[in-house]
């Protein structure tokens, strides 16, 4: 018994290990797959000869040409949402171990959409980089209110107060935004289609304007991934073990700000990327933030371009887009979740 | 008691302000001649202001608020939080998706829209029954929390078929989405107001044993109370309230938040139906007042001013409501 004990033991960090090192291929594998697929499969099929030399040859003018440049975009600009938002979502839940951690679940989306309106109607904000500044403003409004609101009381930010506080302070932004839209048809018509998340609206130069976020966003959160680690044992433990807490959980919100206010400046707001993916993630690789953060970053591109996919090819001619999709995939899984975990404390 | 009688006289003071006051006043004389049925000498369009836009937006407002208030409190007593409304755990947001489902595929207006927006309203709760359903019984935060996800679903699904449609009736349908007594009629009056004299009794006359349910269900059974059953047929009043309400008037925001938790104040630590439907009433009133009257010529839905005003209080509630709990 007790040599098996002993084998157990010693096989495990080497398992572990190697383990680590076989999810690790397998998502860069599946961000492969997920890259090619969402340049080859849409609406129009193309083989995929013509479009490696589309692809490389932009300026040939050909309609395979403007297509591929088109899906192109769609695809970096989904890359980089894809892994902000599962890295937003991924700090979200250690920082506040919290497992139903999502940007649209805590309100953070509502937070930043009903901004960037108000920056439209107020001030005539327009393109991604203005978007931006408005949507980090709304996102930590709402980022701050909603975790501080939900931390009164004894029990403190328990999941389920974290889920009301958020869907409540969702509604309250909505009307707002209600007010803002009703002012006019042609506030309403192009609101209306700006609030579904969607990968084709913004531009590389879009991107550029965001980019600074984005960055700064990554360090903050995936850079301080050990100390999520820590936050996990309490706050206290996380204090015996040197982390000054009150600072590293002010810096991570501020990072996770970031990346969800530059996520919803280029694509609108989208939901259950940020709770799907860290959960998948802890399933196989245990409950390591140093691991988890970094490989969100690859993971979530792969499910949030294949649901652009989706969108793509389910009701041609017409395309629905990602946020659309997003929400019908990641319902179900936030169902599933909280049937089967006890952890939510249900 | 007293605080009841004096929260009805408080609504009987707002529907006045809502009938007399205003843009356009009316004399309380002209009123009551007026709902005699004679007309106002030197004043031909008093008697059809009257009663085409003021009196059925006042009673219309009231009945809804009335069955927001009471609904929310029969919530938040049956899933032991106060924060969680049927306005918060995904009704609004599928009565939303079944009216614009409606508008886009059947090109509903109108009534249509209503009825879209109740059967939205009754799938929702039946849907969050089906996936929550467990050996004991609904209560708890399973039940809340995939509300919320359903809540998210309709959200995207609403958005993606508003922007399918074309502006005039995206226009139509956002009004209705706010919530607003702009559509206000007798027929919806009356439908509504026949709802209300079903359940309010029904409500009224099991009211002991759902206060019975406070203070746990081991409890109450010890005293004699059918828990599972009582609890059903709470739900399915509470339900009935709230879809006929929002089909009618769509998801006013925040009233079936806020009148518990503020009942509770006046009243004193209770949960009290009646207070907290009175108070859904008053708010709902006073909100269209303001919405009606706030800019002049213009007319904002009454749900964008009880949202505006309601998320402050709604803070304000929350974390009084955490502080009284610790």
């Amino acid at each position: 018994m007790s040599a098996a004990a002993e084998s157990v033991r010693q096989s495990t960090p080497v398992r572990r290990r190697s383990r680590r090192g076989l999810v690790l291929v397998g998502v860069l594998a599946l961000f492969v797959v997920a890259v090619i697929g969402s340049l080859l499969i849409g609406s129009k099929p193309v083989d995929p000869v013509t479009a490696g030399r589309a692809l490389f040859h932009p300026d040939a003018g050909s309609s395979e040409s403007v297509l591929m440049a088109n899906r192109l975009s769609r695809t970096v600009i989904g890359i980089v949402i894809g892994a902000v938002l599962a890295a937003a979502g991924a700090a979200m839940q250690g920082v506040t171990r919290n497992p139903l951690g999502d940007p649209a679940i805590l309100g953070i989306n509502s937070g930043a959409t009903c901004l960037v309106v108000v920056g439209i109607a107020t001030v005539g904000a327009s393109g991604a980089g203005t978007y931006a500044v408005w949507a980090v403003i709304g996102a930590a409004l709402a980022a701050v209110l909603v975790y501080s609101i939900a931390s009164i009381g004894r029990s403190g930010a328990t999941p389920v107060k974290l889920a009301l506080v958020g869907a409540a302070f969702s509604a309250g932004a909505m009307s707002i935004t209600n007010a803002m839209i009703l002012q006019g048809q042609d506030t309403l018509d192009e609101f209306r289609h700006w609030q579904i998340g969607s990968l084709s609206r913004s531009t590389y130069g879009d991107l550029l304007s965001v980019l600074p976020l984005v960055v700064i966003g990554v360090v903050l959160t995936v850079g301080l991934a050990s100390s999520i680690n820590n936050f996990a044992l309490g706050d206290d433990m996380a204090q015996s073990l040197g982390e000054k807490v009150a600072l590293k959980r002010f810096v991570i919100f501020v990072g996770i700000t970031l990346l969800c206010g530059a996520a919803v400046a280029l694509a609108g707001p989208i939901a259950f990327l940020g709770l799907m993916i860290p959960h998948a993630l802890r399933a196989v690789l245990g409950p390591d933030y140093r691991w988890i953060m970094p490989l969100s970053l690859g993971a979530g591109p792969v499910i949030l371009l294949w649901a652009d996919v989706v969108g793509r090819v389910l009701l041609p001619p017409t395309e629905i887009e990602v946020g659309v999709t997003m929400a019908i995939v990641g319902v179900p899984i936030f169902i599933y979740l909280i049937r089967t975990r006890k952890a939510v404390n249900l | 008691m007293a605080m009841v009688i004096a929260l009805a006289i408080g609504l009987v003071g707002v529907f006045a302000i809502r009938v007399l006051l205003g843009t356009y006043t009316v004399a309380i004389p002209d009123f009551f001649s007026i709902l005699a049925g004679h007309s106002i000498p030197g004043a031909a369009g008093a008697k059809f202001i009257v009663l085409q836009d003021k009196l059925p937006h006042a009673v219309l407002g009231t009945l809804a608020g009335l069955a927001f208030g009471c609904s929310g409190a029969i919530f938040q007593l049956l899933l032991r939080n106060p924060l969680a409304s049927p306005d918060i755990i995904g009704i609004n947001t599928s009565a939303s998706l079944g009216a614009v489902v409606a508008v886009s595929m059947f090109g509903a207006a109108g009534t249509g829209m209503a009825t879209g927006g109740l059967i939205g309203a009754v799938a929702c709760v039946a849907v969050i029954f089906g996936l929550s359903a467990q050996r004991e019984s609904m209560v708890g935060n399973r039940f809340i929390l995939i509300g919320l996800g359903i809540s998210v679903l309709a959200v995207a699904l609403t958005n993606y078929l508003l922007s399918r449609v074309n502006i005039y009736k995206a226009a139509d349908a956002a009004i209705w989405l706010t919530g607003s007594l702009g559509s206000a009629s007798w027929q919806r009056i009356s439908v509504l107001g026949l709802v209300l004299v079903v359940v309010l009794p029904l409500i009224a006359l099991f009211s002991r044993n759902l206060h019975a349910l406070e203070v746990g269900d081991e409890m109450a059974s010890g005293l004699g109370v059918p828990v599972a059953s009582t609890r059903w047929l709470y739900v399915v009043l509470a339900v009935l309230l709230v879809a006929f309400a929002v089909a009618m008037t769509g998801p006013i925001t925040f009233v079936a938040f806020v009148s518990g938790p503020i009942a509770r104040k006046c009243v004193g630590g209770k949960h009290s139906l009646t207070a907290s439907a009175l108070i859904g009433a008053i708010i709902v009133v006073l909100a269209d007042f303001v919405a009606a009257n706030l800019i002049p010529g213009g007319r904002l839905p009454v749900g964008v001013v009880t949202g505006i005003v309601g998320a402050p209080i709604l803070l304000w509630l929350v974390a009084a409501a955490q502080k009284e709990r610790s």
